[in-house]
């Protein structure tokens, strides 16, 4: 680059301001990619639930049971394609600081959710131990498990017949093909309601695989028709409307704080641009003796934008580099509190090009005061 | 004493200048207002959901739940063993009844004030017994349910939350209806936050029969809490997790814990943002005073003083820095409320952000702190400069 000598003689002319302007938006950055990896995790579940999919859970309360017997009049609606179903398990592996979310299924659950992917024998293993589980990839990575592993899970919500502790073998592990959550385990259905103490033949939620996702509307109105006025009736939604609902009930929280680190990446921004633009003007008169030895006022906007580019582009990859560096400690912190969080490319890619909209923005006015400046001015200001 | 009133007049002259140079100035206050604004208002959030979760609990109270449950939503016991409890020692009587009061705890859903979509709202089944365990319980507005019938009463919070919950509405319960009679007020604890009915309506709504999640109980004192445990454990086929409330609530407060800590950091790298832009502009403001520090040199102060007076305006910028960034977070929060869903209850808890004494406190030693590292080093910096050479960059 031609004209690299002339920017990088901005950039070192107060070492010491650069580095500090470095440092401070690097900060904002680290601030940033924080905060987008925990805003995108709080949707991430959202995003990954199929819109060609309904959740049947009873109408008083997520966290009442619905009749089996249900299943087999919803399979009998037009556009319906196929109908399994779950409960929430709770239960505790070793302590409770290690929770994750465990479901007891039926094995066509899994050909609904075909987003979680098994090998063949994976999934004729499951079929056939009754006491099989399934783990997904992360969780069986968090707690080093392997197949063959025997899980005990201590009861809280379902205890057994009888007493004492679930005992599960690991027969398969899932990758979920679409990125979503490998941090869930399934159980077999039918394992589960044998050996409960009580409520057998209840099952927490349906999921109802549809034809098409044009008629998701009106097939979960006609389910709710089917039960309206009974002992059990239904509240169906399509699965996105489903995670949505608890992301929301977490919702003020995860809003205040969004907003909180909104209002602070923008308090620093505005520091860092007022730093950036002052130093600039600080310049005005060397401008001047460039633009009198003949440096056109493209050109003398260009250097300008340039040095607040190098600065902005700079600090960015570092701060979001730091804030790679002490992802690890942040989501082992948020780990237990919501969905997990992930450090992605696109919070790079945005940090990036925030940094450059940035950069612009603070060297734009010192810029194209530059510009318009008249030699004789500029050099009469020293 | 020479070196005090020396350092004294220095300082008042910065002062006096600092309008003149109101641009630089606004740069540290701005910076540091905003760490410390983002700090007070994270940890006045914790501490409100911290202080209404775990204020619900008392020492000398006990709950009881399954074994290996961490919530009142996982567990269940059966009332014939609510039975036996009853009957143990350190359970303190009124009227010869044993204070004890078994609890069907549930979730019924329900629309928020202009919500689409319904949320978790708890409801609480409780005896006649529960209202003398727990005296915070007011009625504030129409009166108590009758025991036997399908009414209820709706904690202030939920009913400042909810739609269609004031007195005489009728809630859809499965396939009958329950009646508001009255709202109470528990002291701000997470009982504002529920439905309260009487336990057997409860047990019919919910279908749990002849069971209950928990048992709560007052003891005689808070000591005959081992009598209680010793008497539980005599039972060998009982499995159940006997806790003081107290302690049952403050494990159940651990969701606070993590968004103090995440205020923390928070603010933590705030500061230290703010520490850059603080050490910017007192380098910069140094620099542009050098004439004037050369000048006070070349009269016979001595370079502590300057280093000290210097330090002492960047110490003051960042008061007024925190009291700024902590009057603007008390301003729009301080007993501002929200609900989440709560730890192990999965329901919505009401609480309000506090702005207490402690957190400011920790606001405005983060905002000192900024100031003391973003002064010290422009200030060493100036006080040893060579007089003539300070003289020299005019």
């Amino acid at each position: 680059m031609k004209y690299w000598m002339i920017v990088k003689s901005g950039i070192e002319r107060k070492r010491i301001r650069t580095i500090m302007t470095v440092l401070s938006i690097a900060v904002a950055f680290t601030l940033f990619s924080l905060g987008r990896s925990v805003a995108v995790a709080f949707n991430s579940e959202i995003d990954y639930a199929g819109k060609d999919r309904l959740i049947v859970s009873s109408r008083l309360s997520f966290t009442d049971g619905l009749p089996l017997a249900h299943k087999n009049r919803i399979e009998t609606l037009d556009g319906v394609k196929a109908v399994a179903y779950r409960q929430w398990f709770g239960g505790t592996y070793i302590e409770r600081a290690n929770f994750f979310p465990k479901w007891p299924i039926p094995p066509e659950y899994l050909d609904i959710y075909t987003e979680l992917s098994l090998s063949e024998s994976e999934i004729s293993a499951f079929k056939n131990n009754i006491q099989g589980m399934i783990a997904g990839k992360e969780l069986a990575d968090k707690f080093s498990w392997k197949i063959g592993d025997r899980i005990p899970i201590i009861p809280d919500i379902w205890p057994k017949k009888g007493g004492g502790v679930w005992e599960f073998d690991l027969v398969g592990i899932f990758t979920h093909s679409d990125g979503g959550i490998e941090n869930e385990a399934y159980i077999n259905w039918e394992y589960f309601d044998e050996a409960r103490e009580f409520e057998t033949g209840k099952v927490g939620t349906f999921v109802v695989q549809l034809e098409n996702s044009d008629s998701s509307e009106k097939i979960a109105q006609l389910i709710d028709d089917l039960f309206i006025n009974s002992q059990d009736e239904t509240k169906t939604s399509t699965e996105e409307a489903f995670a949505k609902m608890f992301a929301e009930q977490t919702g003020d929280i995860g809003l205040i704080v969004n907003s909180v680190l909104a209002a602070s990446f923008f308090t620093i921004l505005l520091l860092t641009s007022n730093t950036m633009s002052q130093a600039i003007r600080e310049r005005t008169s060397e401008l001047g003796v460039l633009k009198s030895i003949g440096y056109s006022d493209q050109k003398i906007m260009l250097f300008v934008i340039l040095e607040s580019m190098f600065i902005c582009v700079f600090g960015s990859l570092i701060g979001i580099m730091i804030a790679f560096l002490i992802f690890p400690i942040f989501s082992e912190i948020a780990g237990g509190f919501g969905p997990n969080i992930e450090f992605s490319f696109t919070i790079l890619l945005s940090g990036i090009l925030l940094a450059i909209l940035m950069a612009f923005i603070s060297g734009i006015f010192p810029a194209y005061s530059a510009m318009k400046l008249k030699v004789v001015d500029a050099l009469r200001m020293n | 004493m020479k070196f005090f009133r020396q350092v004294l007049s220095i300082t008042e002259m910065n002062l006096k200048n600092i309008i003149q140079r109101s641009g630089s100035s606004i740069v540290i206050i701005v910076g540091i207002a905003g760490s410390v604004a983002v700090m007070v208002s994270l940890l006045a959030m914790a501490e409100g959901l911290n202080s209404t979760i775990s204020s619900t609990g008392k020492e000398d109270r006990v709950i009881i739940l399954r074994e290996g449950a961490s919530s009142e939503l996982g567990s269940g016991l059966a009332m014939s063993q609510v039975d036996v409890v009853a009957n143990s020692p350190g359970i303190k009587s009124v009227d010869g009844e044993p204070l004890i009061s078994a609890e069907v705890f549930s979730i019924i859903d329900l629309k928020k004030k202009g919500a689409v979509a319904t949320s978790n709202l708890p409801m609480r089944g409780v005896q006649p017994q529960s209202f003398k365990i727990r005296p915070e319980i007011q009625i504030i507005e129409g009166r108590n349910f009758t025991s036997g019938t399908s009414e209820v009463i709706v904690g202030k919070g939920a009913h400042n939350q909810y739609e269609n919950v004031d007195i005489g509405d009728e809630i859809k319960v499965r396939d009958s209806v329950a009646t508001v009679v009255g709202i109470f007020s528990s002291g701000g604890n997470v009982h504002e936050s529920e439905i309260w009915a009487d336990l057997a309506t409860s047990q019919g709504i919910f279908r749990r029969g002849a069971s209950a999640s928990s048992m709560i109980i007052q003891l005689e004192d808070s000591d005959s809490f081992d009598d209680l445990g010793v008497y539980v454990e005599s039972y060998p086929d009982f499995e159940f997790r006997v806790t003081r409330e107290n302690d049952f609530y403050n494990d159940q407060a651990s969701g606070s814990d993590l968004i103090k800590l995440f205020g923390q950091i928070v603010g933590y790298i705030m500061a230290v943002g703010a520490v850059f832009a603080a050490l910017n502009t007192m380098y910069s403001a140094v620099s542009s005073r050098l004439v004037e520090i050369g000048t006070l040199r070349a009269l016979g102060f001595n370079g502590m003083t300057v280093l000290a007076a210097l330090l002492i305006e960047a110490m003051i910028l960042s008061i007024i820095g925190g009291v700024v960034g902590a009057s603007i977070a008390y301003v729009l929060f301080n007993g501002y409320t929200v609900s989440t869903l709560a730890g192990g209850s999965f329901s919505q808890t009401a609480f309000n952000f506090a702005v207490t004494r402690d957190v400011v406190g920790q606001g405005m030693s983060l905002a000192l702190t900024v100031g003391f590292i973003g002064g010290i080093f422009p200030a060493w910096n100036a006080a040893r400069r060579d007089i003539t050479e300070a003289l020299r960059s005019i």
